[in-house]
């Protein structure tokens, strides 16, 4: 007669050791889905601006600081297209600031600069400042859409600029 | 006197007698919870202030003071954005002894990067990391990285300007990791489901992000430092105590 290859006694030893470690992993993977909240309270990605008309006239570049405190966004118009310049330095994420006077974006952890265009003329950033969703929703009002970011080789694209 | 000495309330406790005997010297540090982790011997030249300076005892020393002033300090802040800064200028400009003790945290906390670091040099300088010490070695290095990330989670309680900023660029570091963040090689989840919204408990820094380096900062990393440091201390003592000049 053949031997039993599992004596009762490994297996009640497999079974003990089996639900043991079964419901520590269960307890470790049900801590790391409470690090998960399924709801935030964190300011929804798309906000509304004005009418493309309003930013018309004045000289051909114009940067516009409105939504800058509350959104990090700095509406630029050039001569016939406006586009959200995200306020976030692209070296390392801090928010430069817009000195009018000389017409450049500085920033004042690591002394990056950027033209008003947002390209990166000076200090560690590695590329121009990126640019935001900006679209005409059915109102006629611009809407800027925090969540897609256009970097540098995009600036072209649908979405991020619109006409004026 | 004599006669506590030798009632069973102070037996139970001390349990051996007081004669200033060898045998006695060594049941005295081996039946005490705070004595027992040293040796019952130390040779004499291990002493030599030369040889060890002293850097693991005052880096040790030091978490000691983080732990006590820490404990001390969490009677007043609020690891909330609308209180957490207001709480820090409270202790400096109102609370009796406030300033002291948070200095007291802050420069400790300063030296003990600096103690720690010194500490690893005379290690290595020495070579006693050599065996039978090489496990203890990394037990080491851990403690070094975990004394680093509690220098780091206590930067942003105090919620201002250079706190937020360095948490800022600390998080996005973690946002480029391999696998688990989601901007880094080989990235497998979204912005999120990855290791910096588990750090931020969002995709932005704010409330969730204080409170979660709050809980870093005062639970999970001291508590497992403690662990390591009895690691470490346990296993100098199963190497002979502390290494000595060759």
């Amino acid at each position: 007669m053949q031997k039993d290859n599992i004596s009762r006694r490994s297996f009640l030893r497999l079974i003990g050791w089996g639900s043991f470690f079964a419901a520590t992993g269960i307890s470790v993977a049900g801590a790391l889905r409470f690090l998960f909240p399924r709801v935030l309270f964190e300011k929804p990605s798309a906000f509304k601006i004005s009418v493309p008309a309003e930013f018309k006239g004045g000289p051909d570049y114009q940067v516009f600081e409105n939504w800058k405190a509350e959104h990090s966004v700095w509406l630029v118009r050039e001569r016939n297209r406006i586009y959200a310049v995200h306020a976030k330095c692209t070296h390392l994420g801090c928010t430069p600031n817009w000195f009018p006077d000389e017409g450049i974006f500085k920033c004042p952890c690591h002394g990056s600069q950027f033209h008003k265009n947002g390209m990166n003329f000076a200090g560690p950033a590695p590329r121009p400042l990126d640019r935001l969703n900006i679209a005409i929703d059915d109102d006629g009002n611009i809407v800027i859409d925090k969540s897609r970011v256009y970097t540098f080789k995009e600036f072209d694209k649908q979405g991020a600029y619109v006409e004026v | 006197m004599w006669r506590f000495k030798h009632s069973q309330i102070y037996k139970s406790i001390f349990r051996h007698g007081y004669e200033d005997t060898k045998e006695n010297r060594i049941r005295q540090i081996r039946s005490n919870i705070f004595l027992h982790v040293h040796p019952a011997k130390i040779p004499e030249h291990a002493m030599k202030i030369r040889f060890t300076w002293c850097m693991g005892g005052i880096t040790f020393f030091l978490f000691l003071v983080e732990t006590v002033t820490g404990i001390l300090l969490m009677f007043y802040y609020r690891p909330v954005p609308e209180y957490a800064y207001l709480d820090i200028k409270y202790l400096e400009f109102d609370v009796p002894f406030g300033v002291v003790l948070r200095n007291l945290h802050r420069w400790a906390a300063h030296l003990m990067v600096i103690t720690i670091m010194l500490h690893m040099l005379r290690v290595f300088l020495t070579g006693s990391y050599k065996p039978p010490r090489e496990f203890n070695w990394v037990v080491g290095v851990t403690l070094l990285v975990l004394t680093f990330l509690l220098s780091f989670t206590g930067y942003l309680l105090p919620w201002d300007q250079l706190a937020y900023w360095a948490i800022t660029v600390g998080t996005n570091m973690v946002r480029s990791m391999p696998v688990i963040g989601h901007e880094g090689p080989f990235a497998v989840v979204d912005k999120y489901h990855d290791v910096r919204f588990m750090l931020l408990g969002g995709t932005e820094i704010g409330g969730n992000a204080l409170l979660r380096f709050y809980v870093l900062h005062i639970m999970a990393l001291p508590s497992a430092a403690l662990i390591f440091i009895g690691v470490h201390f346990w296993r100098i003592r199963k190497d002979g105590g502390i290494s000595r000049p060759l």
